[in-house]
């Protein structure tokens, strides 16, 4: 196999794992043939890969500036009261990771965040609130 | 000058999602027209157009391409850039979502035409959503035969802002970090494994089928005469009316953002993407075109009551962040800024803050590895050119809270 297979080799790892683990960067090192730095330096390098466990469902709220403007901080605290956990946490039942994330591509959606593959735009509280419970 | 919807148009008339649909509103066409003339000949047609990249750089397609069917080696790529992560633009998220049959045509057009029998469409991963109807598109089009003498790959991204810059793109579908590349050599010489490339963003692919369609003759009477066409913008920020607006190259910023979009009460806009420019208020007049400002479209709007350094702070924050890290200047001079602007932003700035925040800027501008570096720095340059009061107001007030601290 080669090398241009790494990237989609680690998320495959992460699909499989919940995250990328370390005993799938060795096995994906020995099948490449390459340094298991090498992988750990590829995996790391990327903002949707983690190296550490996630929650069955990661949100992304946006904190570039054009969500900013729409009140994107206010979004993102109010996720952060309802699931009582901060970015980079997950919640204690491991139901939903919470991070930051740069601009998505939805700025006249604004304010926006990504649950896993899924965008949701046009956020208030009670948007929110329901999405959060369609994810029970 | 109103909105001039030609390829939002061909958008909107391209069928409902299947090929057979696109096929009855002529879909296709321009590629069968394509294929019938010489490789040379459509490079010809791209070059009489003036079609510039529309990704942000604006590089003459035709001449890149040329590059690219001129130069040696038997293995040669076509890269769709559809990473789309410059803040604020959403042009290419709306062209994937609505008409996947346009981009496959415009990308066939210009395998035949550089010689590529390889292409990527380099997708990122916040667009996921979007994947699965480009996949059934590019399948019904192979199915139907539009695919021959190459084939379309897709590549996700991972979530890097980096990795919409061309040389970083290539490293990271040859399974490397997103790291940018030294130039020379340039993809149409070399590029991805080392074979002659071209990278073109979605936009400027999508606009192919209508070119060959209705002449180049056609497409350079639009525009001005630097920049031909209409171009994609993305409006967002504090307006009523965020979105895709499509006008002629060379018109006013003031008619998109107050006509069309509805921004009132503007303080400032930023034009082209985060390191775009800055156009204060008394400039609204501005034309928008590669000789003036564009960038990638992206068009965000300042109310009077926003915080220009907290603004720019977020801005360079953003930079540092999705900065490689691989050339000093870049990573380095993102972290100086950042820590200026912290402390402006805390009450802490020194009159030695000025000085230091343009010395930092024109080192990154002049040593940076890649567009993300030379060009981080523009925001902090605009506004210290027009804003200068503020930022003035912020050490003085420093100093003045200083002053009045016990010893």
């Amino acid at each position: 196999m080669a090398r241009e297979q790494l990237l989609n080799l680690i998320k495959e790892e992460q699909a499989r794992s919940g995250y990328v683990t370390e005993s799938g960067m060795k096995a994906i090192a020995q099948s490449l043939g390459i340094p298991l730095g090498e992988v750990f330096g590829t995996a790391t390098f990327y903002s949707f890969l983690d190296t550490k466990p996630r929650g069955r469902h990661v949100i992304r709220v946006c904190k570039s500036v054009p969500c900013y403007l729409q009140n994107g901080e206010k979004i993102a605290s109010f996720i952060e009261k309802e699931l009582k956990i901060a970015p980079g946490e997950i919640t204690a039942d491991g139901q939903f990771s919470f991070e930051l994330t740069n601009c998505i591509g939805a700025c006249d959606q604004a304010p926006a965040m990504l649950i896993d593959d899924d965008l949701y735009g046009d956020l208030n509280p009670e948007k929110i609130k329901a999405i959060l419970q369609s994810y029970e | 000058m109103p909105e001039k919807r030609i390829l939002l148009k061909h958008i909107d008339e391209s069928g409902s999602g299947d090929i057979q649909s696109y096929e009855m509103q002529g879909g296709f066409e321009a590629l069968k027209k394509a294929l019938a003339m010489q490789p040379e000949a459509v490079l010809a047609e791209v070059k009489i157009s003036g079609l510039q990249g529309r990704g942000g750089a604006g590089f003459p397609c035709g001449a890149k391409w040329e590059l690219a069917r001129k130069a040696s080696g038997d293995q040669k790529y076509l890269i769709c850039n559809a990473d789309e992560g410059e803040v604020g633009t959403f042009k290419d998220r709306h062209i994937l979502q609505h008409a996947p049959f346009i981009l496959i045509e415009g990308m066939a057009i210009c395998a035949h035409a550089i010689g590529a029998s390889k292409t990527y469409i380099y997708i990122r991963q916040e667009y996921r959503y979007l994947l699965g109807s480009l996949r059934t598109a590019i399948e019904q089009s192979r199915a139907k035969g539009y695919l021959k003498g190459f084939d379309i790959q897709i590549q996700e991204g991972a979530g890097a802002y980096i990795c919409g810059e061309e040389s970083a793109l290539m490293n990271s579908i040859e399974g490397q970090r997103g790291e940018s590349r030294y130039r020379p050599p340039f993809p149409p010489t070399s590029g991805l494994f080392s074979c002659p490339t071209v990278i073109n963003n979605v936009e400027t692919l999508a606009i192919l089928p209508l070119i060959i369609q209705k002449g180049a003759d056609w497409y350079s009477t639009l525009g001005t005469n630097k920049s031909k066409g209409t171009k994609l913008f993305c409006v967002s920020g504090d307006v009523d009316r965020p979105g895709v607006y499509e006008m002629e190259m060379g018109c006013s910023l003031r008619e998109l953002v107050e006509d069309l979009a509805g921004a009132r009460d503007i303080g400032w806009v930023q034009v082209g993407g985060s390191t775009g420019g800055i156009i204060p208020n008394t400039e609204l007049d501005t034309k928008l075109a590669y000789e003036t400002i564009l960038g990638s479209g992206a068009v965000i709007v300042f109310n009077q009551q926003r915080d220009i350094i907290d603004f720019v702070y977020r801005t360079i924050e953003f930079l540092n962040e999705e900065s490689c890290g691989k050339c000093t200047p870049c990573r380095e001079g993102t972290e100086v800024i950042l820590e200026i602007l912290g402390r402006l932003l805390n009450g802490e700035g020194v009159r030695s803050d000025i000085q230091n925040l343009m010395t930092v800027s024109k080192a990154m501008k002049l040593a940076s590895l890649c567009g993300l570096g030379q060009t981080a720095a523009v925001p902090v340059l605009d506004t210290l050119k027009h804003f200068r009061k503020d930022y003035e107001n912020r050490i003085s007030q420093a100093e003045l809270l200083l002053n009045l601290q016990p010893i």
